[in-house]
């Protein structure tokens, strides 16, 4: 990180589908209330994606704009570039999908996706859409993760990878598990603005690049999270 | 249109009863369920009332309830007209709507969008109006690029008229495999499902991009234009334009519209209503006085009264709708929020965060509803103060007495409205 955390969200365009800015806004927010000042770049789909950011977002989207941000990422090589470096992302739903090795297309054809996860996905047979609740991995020693999922996605974690978390209201993977990580990259089935349910998961992103973290007032994030995990976990 | 053949008369008389006991009842306002024990009887009902008519279909994922306002008032210069003033824009409402009015020799239905390929096919309307079409309760609604591939196959090669706002690239697509298109400049404020070219994914030239879809300038929004940098797909040259407080005609002839109807959002209603009154050789200085009439729609801009509080309601049910709302609200009046996650308003609170709330800074913000804490985090990670209420009620009774804007969407709208009547 330079004088200001860089974030950087690829292709509000085609992958911002619903309330995925949510996830900048949350970044630029608790990065904001520790004093860290912060510089945000949307980066158009026919734009290079630029390769000195800190954090990089990627969000959720529709077939065919999935489709096509796989291509374009793939051939611009600026955010593989960038995660060499050591910058961290945030791959929701869509997003998360072609950071794999192999998505399904409209029809269910497999894709070629950018590959910086070691995971492939593949279409379900009916539609995963409702609240979420996992337990995370505890080695990342983060609070139970809350969201809704919205995909008709299927993903397969490969060797690479470790599980973001398991299950426990709720589709994710399809295997009981829930998203994935590997290095500085974290991929999800929690669409939109997971950060925003999930303020530890947005400060483990921060803290790759910023060094440990201050706490700071998370009334709100907390209020909203005890009530919707009160509304969806088993009793 | 009287001369439905026997069985198409009892299913429609039996669909009126239902319809009645359903508001004997106070179950409901009885326009879906006539159409549905209508629609049981006799299947191709609404073939058979739609027949011999002048049909004009409104879709669009928002204003579609005011818009077939704005055209049934105007239409009834010309004669009497059936229409779902009540937004039961589903077969089975539209049957209700067609069968109260039988003699009816106009017809003016709001449609689903996802239901416009079906009521077209079925009614064989001769002309219909789309507006506009953004990101909507993704929950259970269609992904809107498919729905508008839908619009164009179910359009493509059909013997009608359809009146579209060339401004939202997305409708335009839909839109242009009719055999004849009207085009009206209505604007597009929204643009954030709009930057990528529909017919080939290429990048579209427009004003605005990378704020976020919020914040446009006055300049971005009155600049409408917009074309592919690929495939050379661009916005076609208007025959109507909406001009600030003004409609231009295709004769150039400029119209003030002077609406009882609030906002900008309601302009551009206007001036697609104006051009689909034109098709029926209805002028603007004969349709205008008509449109002018209107002063509310369903509830909607309605202002009610309680211990001398005025407060003015508006509805928003997709970020879209929150930013016609907020270019609607008044800047000096407190406000109060209200937000649901019912069926109807979509499960899922995620689109909150499109929506730009710093707009709100500096006002008292009033924050209810079953989800308030989803809005209360919103709030405050957009910098925006306020203060969070257990009910409705306790955020009006929070307020000194005067005028307050109230903004909610789809069930606590309803909600409020049942509480203060249903008053139209």
């Amino acid at each position: 990180m330079q004088s200001e955390l860089s974030i950087v969200w690829i292709y509000p365009d085609l992958l911002s589908t619903y309330g995925d800015q949510g996830n900048v806004l949350v970044l630029e927010q608790r990065a904001r209330a520790r004093g860290i000042p912060t510089r945000t770049v949307h980066v158009r789909s026919s734009d290079p994606v630029p390769r000195q950011g800190d954090v990089y977002l990627i969000g959720g989207g529709e077939d065919r704009p999935q489709i096509l941000g796989a291509e374009r990422l793939r051939r611009d090589g600026g955010l593989h570039a960038a995660i060499e470096r050591g910058a961290a992302l945030l791959a929701v739903c869509a997003g998360y999908q072609i950071m794999g090795t192999v998505f399904g297309g409209e029809e269910g054809q497999p894709v070629p996706g950018v590959g910086l996860l070691d995971i492939t996905s593949g279409r379900g047979e009916r539609r995963a859409v409702g609240e979420l609740a996992a337990e995370v991995d505890p080695a990342l020693g983060l609070p139970t993760l809350t969201g809704f999922e919205n995909h008709m996605g299927v993903t397969r974690l490969g060797p690479g990878v470790r599980p973001l978390s398991r299950t426990i209201v709720g589709t994710g993977n399809g295997d009981g598990t829930e998203g994935c990580y590997a290095g500085r990259i974290i991929g999800t089935y929690l669409h939109g603005p997971a950060l925003a349910r999930n303020p530890a998961l947005a400060d483990l992103l921060l803290s790759w690049v910023t060094g440990p973290l201050p706490p700071i007032d998370d009334t709100w994030y907390q209020a909203l999270r005890d009530e919707r995990l009160r509304a969806v976990l088993p009793r | 249109m009287s001369q439905l053949p026997l069985r198409a008369q009892l299913a429609s008389a039996l669909g009126r009863t239902a319809a009645t006991l359903s508001r004997a009842t106070g179950r409901g306002d009885g326009s879906v369920i006539g159409g549905r024990v209508g629609l049981m009887l006799e299947p191709d009902l609404l073939r058979k009332l739609a027949a011999d008519r002048k049909l004009v279909l409104v879709s669009a994922t928002n204003g579609k309830t005011t818009t077939t306002r704005l055209i049934t008032s105007a239409l009834q210069e010309l004669g009497e007209v059936a229409t779902n003033a009540f937004g039961a824009n589903m077969p089975a409402g539209h049957v209700s709507a067609l069968a109260a009015n039988k003699d009816a020799p106009y017809g003016v239905l709001e449609v689903d969008e996802k239901y416009l390929p079906e009521v077209l096919d079925t009614t064989n309307a001769g002309v219909v109006c789309l507006m506009n079409l953004s990101r909507d309760q993704m929950d259970r609604a269609a992904e809107i690029w498919l729905l508008a591939q839908k619009w164009r196959r179910a359009l493509d090669g059909r013997p009608v008229h359809v009146i579209a706002n060339c401004d939202d690239p997305l409708v335009t697509w839909g839109a242009s495999s009719a055999a004849r298109v009207t085009w009206v400049s209505a604007g597009q404020r929204w643009r954030e499902d709009s930057w990528c070219c529909p017919e080939c994914g290429g990048p579209l030239d427009r004003a605005g991009f990378g704020n976020g879809g919020q914040g446009l300038t006055a300049a971005q929004i009155a600049d409408t234009n917009w074309a592919c940098r690929e495939c050379g797909f661009r916005r076609p040259e208007p025959s109507w334009a909406l001009d600030g407080e003004y409609v231009r005609d295709p004769q150039g002839q400029h119209w003030r519209l002077d609406l009882q109807l609030p906002g900008q959002a309601n302009r551009a209603n206007a001036a697609v209503a104006l051009a689909v009154a034109a098709v029926f050789g209805l002028e603007p200085g004969r349709a205008l006085p008509r449109l002018r009439t209107v002063t509310s729609v369903a509830g909607r801009y309605t202002t009610v009264e309680r211990d001398g509080r005025s407060m003015r309601l508006l509805l928003a049910k997709n970020p879209a709708g929150w930013l016609e709302a907020f270019d609607v609200a008044d800047p000096a009046l407190p406000i109060i929020l209200s937000v649901n996650a019912q069926g109807p308003d979509g499960r899922d609170t995620s689109w909150l965060w499109d929506v730009d709330y710093r707009i709100l800074r500096g006002r008292p913000v009033f924050v209810t509803g079953e989800r308030r804490l989803d809005l209360a985090l919103r709030l405050a990670v957009a910098g925006v103060p306020f203060q969070l209420c257990e009910s409705f009620e306790q955020a009006v009774a929070a307020l000194a007495p005067g005028k307050i804007d109230v903004i909610a969407n789809y069930t606590a709208f309803q909600k409020i409205r049942a509480e203060f009547g249903r008053a139209v």
